[in-house]
């Protein structure tokens, strides 16, 4: 269990800090494009992902930093992306919201709510028919739940039976607006079983729950070659998309922040490393080599060139 | 080379069945991929021929299942969607554009969307405004996607074939009415280079360009213009995007007087494109370039309401005698003789000359 724990620390602690990283230097104007962070809800990345094999594939959304980083996307190949470099993951034509990295089997990050859906529903189709032994996992917000998308997907998905995981993440809110102002619960069995697919709902802000969950429900999706549903709820720190945080608006209610943050999944990994006996130097080892790590990719994502623009007119047609 | 006279359905039928077997990556989705009606024979039979497998039903969900098509195709399966009408795309207009078109250029080059959609634009016995939209100037909007519009059997084999081996997402255009077409198509299985337009006739007096079921009138008017020692030089516009218009310049520089006939609304059409590019090349006219087409008006079904919707065999011959100021007697003569040899028929069923065989 240490050592797992240690790895899902590692994840959590490097998806934190980057974004946190993101968060301070934004207001330098060299990231030039929206970012959708993370902060907050990155226990439902690390404890899901952490169980998938590299060969297992991942589509993403607008909110997709945590996910690339999980599944092992490369670091500084995201931040030129960010920064608007040539060395970016595609070579700066997507920004932050189009994250992939195709050696990890991080597919698309594509930023119109449920977009992907269709796609990784593809993907999971293709798994069956060619018999491979992979899964797809989508990763979708609440809001996702109220596109026609997925509803045809989830149709679809468990009519012809594939390898797919429906990861959802329910932060509450769709920009400002809560849930309750747009759907009649935030219970999302409903949707599951209406197309009889397997539900679970999570605590997606404890990382070992989501990790212990998710590693059988994986196991019974790349057995049974059959859909799943999980529900995640979850909360994020910063605005809807920039960097900062909007609570002045007074969108959402300042005893739901609080109690969220008192929920903080990485406040309670390190809690469970120290019940585990992993004491605080140890721990504190972890984060100065992350941080480390993280600080020189974003000296290299400032310092990478910006792409000619002669690249912006290729690869329209293959 | 053996060609045998047959019909568009059959050349659309005979492409996808080759096709399979000639790739076992291919699969068909569709509504009704299977049905009696099999999209109006066209795919009949290729569940019987090659298995359940090579054929999958699509729920009435043409957003998602155009997504699933995406996302077997990044893989590497190659995906022939059958969508009964255009209208129905406008549903899956999310995928087709933000996906399909984009997932080569943002995985730059990573991954690309070998798939076909077949969509059936509808015209007469009261189709109506959403049955009977073409929107080739809409597809061709996007960057991304490749559109394709066969006029003739011949096309209509050669072109799916090509499109299905295209390892971009085609948007294929079939004409209800080019359904019902017949001329001679090659057995052989080929794959030819897909091209914006294809020469029908040659001529040096005008340049006229049309594509789908205006094509055949165009060439009805073509033939009967050159008894009349008038050639023209008549293009089809198969393909409208991506648009290569080296052909076309090239004619209206020897010809100096240009028409084109838009499938769809005239205003942001194909033809004002063209005529754009043309007047950009400083090619110097000697009449003004005429455009064709839809008035700006939805599909009115009844067949009182379509009476001077579509353009016809007799506005395009107005439109070149206004070009070439052709004498008026001779013009009489002309008038005369195509409405004789065209038939006095209803509005909203096809000209049987429309069957060919070509």
């Amino acid at each position: 269990m240490n050592n797992n724990l240690i790895k899902l620390y590692k994840s959590l602690y490097l998806t934190r800090f980057v974004e946190e990283t993101i968060s301070k230097n934004y207001s330098k104007g060299q990231m030039r494009c929206p970012v959708h962070l993370s902060i907050g809800q990155e226990a439902c990345a690390t404890g899901l992902i952490e169980n998938l094999k590299k060969t297992d594939k991942l589509f993403s959304n607008h909110r997709c930093h945590a996910h690339y980083l999980a599944k092992g996307g490369n670091l500084r190949k995201m931040l030129s992306e960010i920064y608007g470099k040539n060395n970016g993951c595609v070579g700066g034509v997507g920004g932050s919201m189009h994250l992939q990295d195709q050696s990890v089997g991080m597919v698309s990050s594509i930023p119109i709510v449920s977009s992907a859906m269709g796609m990784a529903t593809g993907n999971a189709l293709y798994q069956k028919r060619n018999n491979l032994n992979e899964i797809t996992v989508i990763y979708c917000g609440d809001a996702s739940l109220e596109e026609g998308i997925f509803f045809e997907c989830a149709n679809f998905a468990s009519l012809h039976s594939l390898p797919i995981i429906f990861a959802c993440e329910n932060n509450l809110f769709s920009v400002y607006t809560n849930i309750k102002e747009r759907q009649i619960d935030s219970n999302f069995k409903k949707y599951a079983s209406a197309f009889k697919i397997p539900y679970k709902k999570i605590d997606g802000n404890r990382v070992d729950e989501v990790y212990k969950s998710t590693k059988k429900i994986i196991n019974l999706v790349r057995k049974k070659r059959k859909p799943y549903f999980v529900q995640m709820d979850t909360y994020r720190y910063k605005e809807h998309c920039g960097p900062s945080d909007d609570d002045h608006l007074k969108y959402r209610n300042s005893n739901e922040v609080k109690f969220w943050q008192s929920k903080d999944p990485i406040s309670y990994a390190k809690k469970l490393m120290k019940k585990n006996n992993i004491n605080e130097k140890k721990i504190k080892k972890i984060e100065a080599k992350i941080e480390i790590f993280v600080n020189k990719q974003f000296k290299h994502a400032e310092i990478d060139k910006l792409p000619n623009y002669k690249e912006a007119s290729k690869h329209i047609y293959v | 080379m053996f060609k045998r006279n047959i019909s568009f359905t059959e050349a659309i039928r005979e492409a996808v069945f080759q096709s399979i077997k000639k790739d076992k990556k291919l699969f068909l989705m569709g509504e009704g991929v299977d049905d009696p009606s099999s999209m109006w024979g066209t795919i009949k039979g290729v569940k019987k021929k090659f298995g359940k497998s090579k054929t999958i039903e699509m729920p009435v969900s043409e957003n998602g299942m155009i997504g699933v098509a995406i996302g077997s195709a990044i893989n590497g399966s190659k995906v022939l969607v059958n969508l009964q009408r255009v209208e129905f795309a406008l549903y899956a207009f999310e995928q087709i554009i933000n996906n399909a078109a984009k997932t080569s250029y943002i995985s730059r080059g990573k991954h690309s969307v070998p798939i076909v959609i077949r969509m059936v634009i509808g015209r007469g016995w009261g189709q109506g405004p959403e049955h009977g939209q073409s929107l080739e100037n809409i597809f061709s909007a996007i960057p991304g996607l490749k559109v394709v519009i066969p006029a003739f059997p011949e096309e209509a084999k050669s072109m799916l074939i090509a499109s299905i081996f295209d390892p971009n997402p085609v948007i294929f255009l079939e004409h209800r009415w080019s359904h019902f077409t017949r001329g001679k198509v090659d057995k052989k299985f080929k794959i030819k280079k897909l091209k914006s337009f294809n020469k029908i006739t040659s001529g040096s007096k005008l340049t006229l360009i049309a594509n789908s079921v205006n094509v055949l009138e165009c060439l009805r008017v073509s033939k009967l213009l050159k008894k009349y020692n008038i050639d023209i030089d008549l293009f089809n516009l198969c393909m409208p995007n991506p648009l290569d218009l080296t052909e076309i310049i090239r004619s209206v520089k020897k010809t100096k007087h240009v028409i084109t006939i838009d499938l769809s609304h005239i205003r942001l059409g194909m033809g004002s494109e063209i005529i754009s590019t043309i007047l950009e090349n400083r090619i110097n006219l000697k009449s003004p370039p005429i455009r064709l087409g839809l008035p700006f008006h939805p599909v009115p079904s009844s067949r009182g309401l379509v009476k001077n919707f579509y353009p016809t065999g007799q506005d395009i011959l107005y439109s070149i005698q206004k070009s070439l100021k052709i004498p008026k007697v001779k013009f009489s003569q002309i008038l005369k003789e195509y409405n004789l040899k065209s038939e006095k028929l209803p509005i909203d069923v096809p000209d049987p000359y429309f069957k060919g065989p070509f």
